[in-house]
């Protein structure tokens, strides 16, 4: 993709008219202005932006971002995101949500596009609760944790979707923080321009709903990957510090394939040309209709 | 049944019963003899028992018919099941060295042949079935010269496989003219340029010659083929095959390829058609064109997954939560198949909505001999309102614009100064959500109005305007829809013959439905008669209603066999005796049932 080298455009080109209406102090604000400033500093034309969410409130982000837009059914931004650069490869296809959508209802959607390695970015503002629906328990919910759901405390696992996404395949892993903005527009713009698909976990914390894991409890937890000398091509190396949670949690990018294969799109034959919905002429040749005719004769 | 011949081959899965039957056919095809076959077959890889039915003439039927004429036993198993079902002077051709002969019905011939002898003894064992093949196509009167082209166009790459399967079976065509009696009226070849297909090969053909770019499918029964036929092809004609993780994913995928810009497709069974359906509600909101093909086995849950059934209509009709129009359509043929995938594509993209296609088991998975210059046609493309470049005008773009049939010009995503973001949450005309807002009943009102009103045209639309067949002023009409119409118009044609007044009405298109035309039509009949293959009368329901027509009697199947014509015209005379309710049953001896005893067709008839 050539984004890298388009000139750099104002921020504000990606504000529509309409504003957010996330609660306010809802971390899904600093996840979307990165967002508006990591396109703008890729100079990414915004109609050749394609933002496709799932439900939940952090899903609403489409609506907030000018560009063309799927705002789709719940746990399902990765399949239609996948159709749609299927499509149109020509286009940057960014898939978001949040760890309900993403990490619950749509996590056999999660796993096989990072082992399809689909060529789009998918940001999943992680709040550990299920913010929409008022509060219940979601699977990156802390053991324990006391939510509407489980007034007394999560009796299940924790998931990793850092080690998930390790071991599943993706070629580029990431975590943020929306509590550190210019460090998650780094993340952001890398895991856009990376050819494969690229995931990007960000803490983004529920004011309403998550009284365990604020801003405050990440800001004393966070540190970064790059500051303590991680060595981002290594997996086995990512593997290890994307078990670390409690005291010290890591934050950054946890590992990026060095020889990446190239992605589902790029390596299909069908989409070696311009982007297929690009196509004038629809329907078989006479050349290929007679020779299909002859298989059956 | 002077014109036709209808033959059995019985074997387990494994024992090449398939090949043989495809080797058959394809001989007829190229003779310019139509052919149509069903398999009926376990969900088994290996082992269990397989019967394929092959009805082969000079005119073109349309269902699998009902006497088998001959038969090869390439088992004991198919000896002791099926000899019995032979017809008077029927003749049933098996390896002699292996095979017991039953006891045969009257005037049936017995034919043994002496494979050891004839394909010699370290022939391997599959050779049998090249033997019989060679037999029966003497005893059939097909020239021997288009059964060796068909072995010459399969091993093409391997002359040596040529050359064992063609000498194989001479051997059994000669020992055959030399040692039994020929059948009295043999198969005579045409002109007619046939091609031999699957009715999923037609869909998958159908849908890339409609243009279709994206094609998303997870394997099932019987839709499968589809995706075969797109993985082999899809590379070389520029359209994107993916295999899914699940149904769910397929739908959402299609969905998203839709919205981007191309013609997108996928098709799967009941079981996984269940799964799509959230996504179908999407494509309804969000006026994503798709195309999504439901081939019916029956059901419920995993059901029959090698059986026929008309039993998902309803799931059709109530796919998906909430109140939206979708585009409803069963072809009734292999022929129509074809036809169909330009017009679902046509319908999907003009009024921007999700298009089902109800194929069946019969349909999808059976073989028939169709014009070749029936698939090589080029298909009108209609793409409706879209735009694909920016007029450079300045403009205030609404992608859901109130217009008034309802359709909104669609921008596809990377056109300049047309931005929108398309919502599964209710949306006004510029795609911003009413969702969140405290309420707004206006908006509510006038987008689900907008979505609704752009069905009104679709009617007039249709390529095929409803048509009754057979004699007017009938004492019975006969209403069917999907593939049943082939064994409904041939009953029609043998109930006139018995002198029973009858003709016959199809429906292909289910949603929205041709109210007034079949108000005008029925409104006439005498004694309405709905023919379908699911218990509860799921399609008379539905012309009670969508035109408010009542059925008078019904005749319904649903034991996973397709429907004979001699099913229905014994209905029909179950009906004219006063009976409301007929249910018919094949007569194949079961897994765990004997061979239904005596003549009777009709298993059960109840009066309501």
């Amino acid at each position: 993709m050539a984004t890298a080298t388009l000139p750099a455009r104002d921020a504000k080109l990606y504000k529509p008219e309409v504003p957010p209406d996330w609660c306010p102090g809802c971390g899904d604000y600093g996840v979307l202005t990165v967002l508006q400033r990591a396109c703008g500093e890729l100079g990414i034309p915004n109609e050749r932006l394609m933002v496709i969410s799932g439900i939940g409130c952090s899903s609403n982000l489409p609506g907030f971002f000018r560009s063309y837009g799927m705002h789709s059914l719940h746990g399902r931004s990765l399949p239609v995101a996948t159709g749609a650069k299927m499509a149109n490869h020509e286009m940057t296809v960014i898939a978001c949500g949040g760890d309900g959508d993403g990490y619950g209802i749509g996590q056999g959607h999660f796993i096989h596009a990072m082992r399809r390695n689909v060529n789009l970015t998918y940001i999943v503002m992680d709040n550990e609760i299920y913010g929409l629906t008022t509060g219940q328990t979601s699977p990156t919910s802390e053991s324990g944790m006391k939510t509407k759901s489980t007034p007394f405390g999560n009796p299940e696992g924790q998931l990793n979707p850092i080690a998930l996404a390790l071991a599943a395949g993706c070629g580029f892993v990431g975590r943020g923080f929306s509590g550190d903005i210019n460090h998650l527009k780094s993340l952001y713009t890398q895991a856009i321009q990376y050819p494969g698909f690229a995931l990007i976990d960000v803490f983004s914390p529920c004011v309403t709903f998550n009284k365990q894991n604020t801003f405050g409890w990440f800001k004393e937890r966070v540190y970064k990957l790059e500051d303590k000398g991680h060595d981002a091509t290594n997996w086995n190396a990512a593997m290890d510090r994307s078990k670390e949670w409690g005291a010290q949690i890591p934050i950054g990018l946890f590992y990026k394939n060095p020889n990446p294969k190239p992605s589902i799109d790029a390596a299909d034959p069908a989409l070696q040309g311009e982007g297929l919905a690009k196509a004038k002429k629809l329907g078989l040749t006479v050349e290929q209709r007679k020779k299909l005719i002859q298989e059956y004769v | 049944m002077e014109n036709e011949m209808i033959v059995g081959i019985g074997g387990a899965a494994g024992d090449g019963g398939a090949s043989t039957g495809d080797n058959l056919a394809q001989t007829c095809s190229r003779l310019g003899l139509h052919v149509y076959v069903y398999t009926s077959y376990q969900s088994l890889i290996r082992g269990g028992h397989s019967w394929i039915r092959l009805r082969i003439s000079p005119q073109k039927k349309h269902n699998v018919g009902d006497q088998v004429g001959a038969m090869i036993a390439l088992n004991q198993d198919a000896m002791d099941r099926h000899l019995q079902e032979l017809t008077h002077g029927g003749i049933c051709v098996y390896n002699g060295d292996k095979v017991k002969p039953g006891k045969a019905p009257e005037g049936a011939q017995l034919c043994p042949l002496p494979v050891f002898e004839l394909a010699g003894k370290d022939a391997l064992p599959i050779m049998q079935n090249t033997v019989a093949l060679g037999a029966l196509t003497q005893l059939l009167g097909l020239e021997f010269s288009a059964l060796s082209s068909v072995f010459e166009h399969t091993f093409a790459k391997k002359p040596q496989v040529v050359k064992l399967n063609v000498d194989a079976a001479k051997a059994g065509y000669d020992f055959a003219a030399k040692t039994y009696k020929q059948i009295p009226h043999p198969l005579r070849k045409t002109d007619a340029q046939l091609a031999m297909v699957h009715g999923n090969n037609v869909l998958a053909m159908g849908a890339a010659n409609a243009g279709c770019k994206v094609y998303c499918a997870y394997p099932m029964s019987p839709a499968s083929g589809i995706l075969h036929w797109m993985g082999a092809h899809g590379p070389s004609l520029g359209i994107c095959v993916r295999q899914v993780e699940d149904e769910i994913g397929v739908a959402n995928m299609t969905i998203g390829a839709g919205q981007m810009g191309v013609r997108a497709m996928c098709a799967t069974s009941g079981g996984g058609f269940a799964l799509m359906t959230e996504a179908i509600g999407m494509a309804g909101i969000m006026e994503t064109p798709v195309v999504m093909i439901n081939v019916m086995r029956g059901g419920p849950s995993t059901g029959l997954p090698t059986k026929h059934e008309q039993g998902d209509l309803n799931q059709a009709i109530g796919a998906s939560q909430g109140d939206f129009p979708r585009i409803i359509m069963a072809p009734i043929s292999v022929a129509d198949c074809y036809d169909t995938m330009e017009e679902a594509f046509n319908l999907a993209e003009k009024y921007q909505c999700p298009v089902i296609v109800l194929s069946d088991l019969l349909m999808s998975e059976g073989r028939f001999s169709i014009e070749t210059s029936h698939l090589d046609r080029e298909f009108k493309i209609d793409r409706g309102e879209m735009i694909f470049e920016d007029d450079g005008k300045p403009k205030s773009y609404y992608r859901y614009k109130d217009t008034p049939d309802g359709i909104s010009p669609r921008a596809i995503p990377g056109v300049p100064n047309h931005l929108y973001v398309s919502a599964t949450d209710e949306h006004d005309e510029d795609g911003v959500l009413i969702s969140d807002v405290f309420t707004d009943p206006v908006i509510r009102k006038k987008m689900v109005d907008k979505r609704a009103r752009k069905m009104q045209g679709v009617v007039a639309d249709y390529a095929k305007k409803l048509k009754l067949e057979g004699p007017e002023n009938a004492d019975v009409t006969l209403v069917t829809y999907g593939s049943t119409w082939g064994v409904a118009t041939e009953a029609v044609e043998r109930l006139n013959k018995e002198g029973v007044k009858a003709n016959a009405l199809s429906f292909k298109y289910l949603l929205p439905f041709q109210e007034k035309e079949a108000q005008a039509i029925l409104g006439k009949a005498k004694k309405i008669v709905v023919v379908e293959l699911n218990k509860s009368g799921q399609f008379a329901r539905h012309l009670r209603a969508e035109a408010g027509i009542t059925a008078h009697a019904h005749i319904r199947k649903y034991d996973g066999e397709p429907m004979e014509p001699k099913h229905v015209v014994a209905g029909v005379k179950e009906v004219l005796k006063g009976k409301e309710v007929v249910e018919v049953q094949s007569l194949e001896p079961g897994w765990r049932t004997p061979h239904p005893p005596g003549p009777g067709v009709l298993s059960t008839t109840s009066t309501h």
